[in-house]
């Protein structure tokens, strides 16, 4: 993937913090309450392969890898096939 | 700071929304066909749309300093009827030399089915008869991946189609790298529910560099912020970025895509 010429972040580190730190707590306790919603909520339970991708989230935003975004976008994305056309039946060779 | 905002669903908003967009910098805006929030019924029903979108809006927007561009094109949310689909794209060339129409668009998938794809090659093949740019819509959620690898499949297929002349629309973190990998313009559009806000939008800025990269605001009938360009630009201000990466950005990236069509004119105040 491309990440030529970036332009970098001017803002330093400890600022970024400062001013994120509370939105970021925030939004920590919404899901922590979410999860305990759904804990202290009645039977059937939840979907589970659902439930499931929200921990493997949470285990992304606990990695140093400097792409967390991007990787918790592709957990929740359907895979990518080469071979779509021939399964949807629409013809992509001798086009333009 | 003057800007463009290359991706709003004027028809969706009321005259104040142009007089705040013109309060706010905005001098040009272009505006893709688009689902109405229902499946329309009959091909003259896009024509109605499309002399709004070619008539209408332009005026309402002239009467702000706004220039006004369009797209013209089925979307996808319609496009699983494939009879209509063809309809419409058979009049389509009746507006193709309107002076504010920019292209096709926005032209792509919505749940990624057969239908959908056939629609969508169609159109190509009508932008690239006609040479004309092209503006790409990009399915959002679990859907966006998939969607996104598919569209770049089916633009590289049509050796007709320039990258450079193709802009992509609705670009996020997993997708803009393939996108701008490939050679095409790459927009973000930043919505309050289920696509991009302008931090992350800066934040790819930050990570991609400003080539080929537009931001927009979608503005459509459905939860958004018309003035999420400005919401950008004071993001990207707060973390101390130059006037000139931000002006780039949201202002002359947008005219270098649209002066690639030959009916584009415009001229800066």
């Amino acid at each position: 993937m491309t990440t030529s010429n970036p332009v970098g972040s001017p803002m330093p580190a400890q600022q970024v913090l400062d001013r994120e730190f509370l939105e970021v707590r925030a939004r920590i306790l919404k899901i922590a309450a979410t999860l305990d919603r759904i804990d202290r909520s009645a039977t059937p339970p939840a979907d589970a392969e659902r439930m499931d991708l929200i921990r493997q989230g949470l285990q992304i935003l606990l990695s140093n890898a400097p792409d967390r975004a991007r990787q918790v976008q592709m957990l929740f994305s359907l895979p990518y096939r080469t071979d779509w056309p021939q399964q949807l039946g629409v013809p992509l060779e001798n086009r333009g | 700071m003057d800007y463009f905002d290359p991706h709003i669903h004027m028809v969706s908003r009321t005259t104040d929304d142009y007089a705040t967009l013109a309060r706010m910098g905005c001098v040009g805006m272009s505006e893709p066909a688009f689902w109405a929030g229902f499946d329309r019924g009959s091909a003259a029903s896009f024509r109605d749309y499309f002399r709004q979108l070619t008539e209408f809006e332009r005026s309402r927007a002239a009467n702000y300093g706004i220039a006004h561009y369009t797209w013209l094109c089925i979307n996808a949310k319609e496009a699983e009827n494939v009879e209509l689909s063809r309809e419409v794209i058979a009049m389509i060339p009746e507006f193709l030399e309107r002076s504010n129409v920019l292209g096709i668009g926005e032209i792509g998938l919505n749940k990624n089915t057969k239908n959908e794809s056939i629609v969508f090659l169609e159109h190509l093949d009508l932008a690239a008869k006609f040479n004309e740019l092209v503006l790409i819509h990009t399915p959002h959620l679990h859907d966006k991946y998939l969607g996104t690898r598919m569209i770049l499949d089916m633009l590289v297929s049509d050796t007709r189609l320039q990258p450079h002349r193709v802009l992509v629309d609705h670009v996020e973190e997993h997708t803009i790298g393939e996108v701008l990998d490939r050679g095409f313009w790459a927009g973000m559009t930043l919505y309050p529910v289920s696509k991009c806000t302008p931090a992350r939008a800066a934040d790819m800025v930050e990570q991609f560099g400003t080539e080929r990269l537009c931001v927009n605001s979608a503005g459509d009938w459905g939860p958004s912020q018309p003035t999420a360009v400005p919401n950008f630009i004071f993001e990207m201000r707060r973390r101390g970025h130059s006037e000139a990466i931000i002006r780039k950005i949201v202002y002359e990236n947008p005219l270098a895509f649209f002066r690639q069509c030959r009916r584009f004119q415009f001229t800066p105040r």
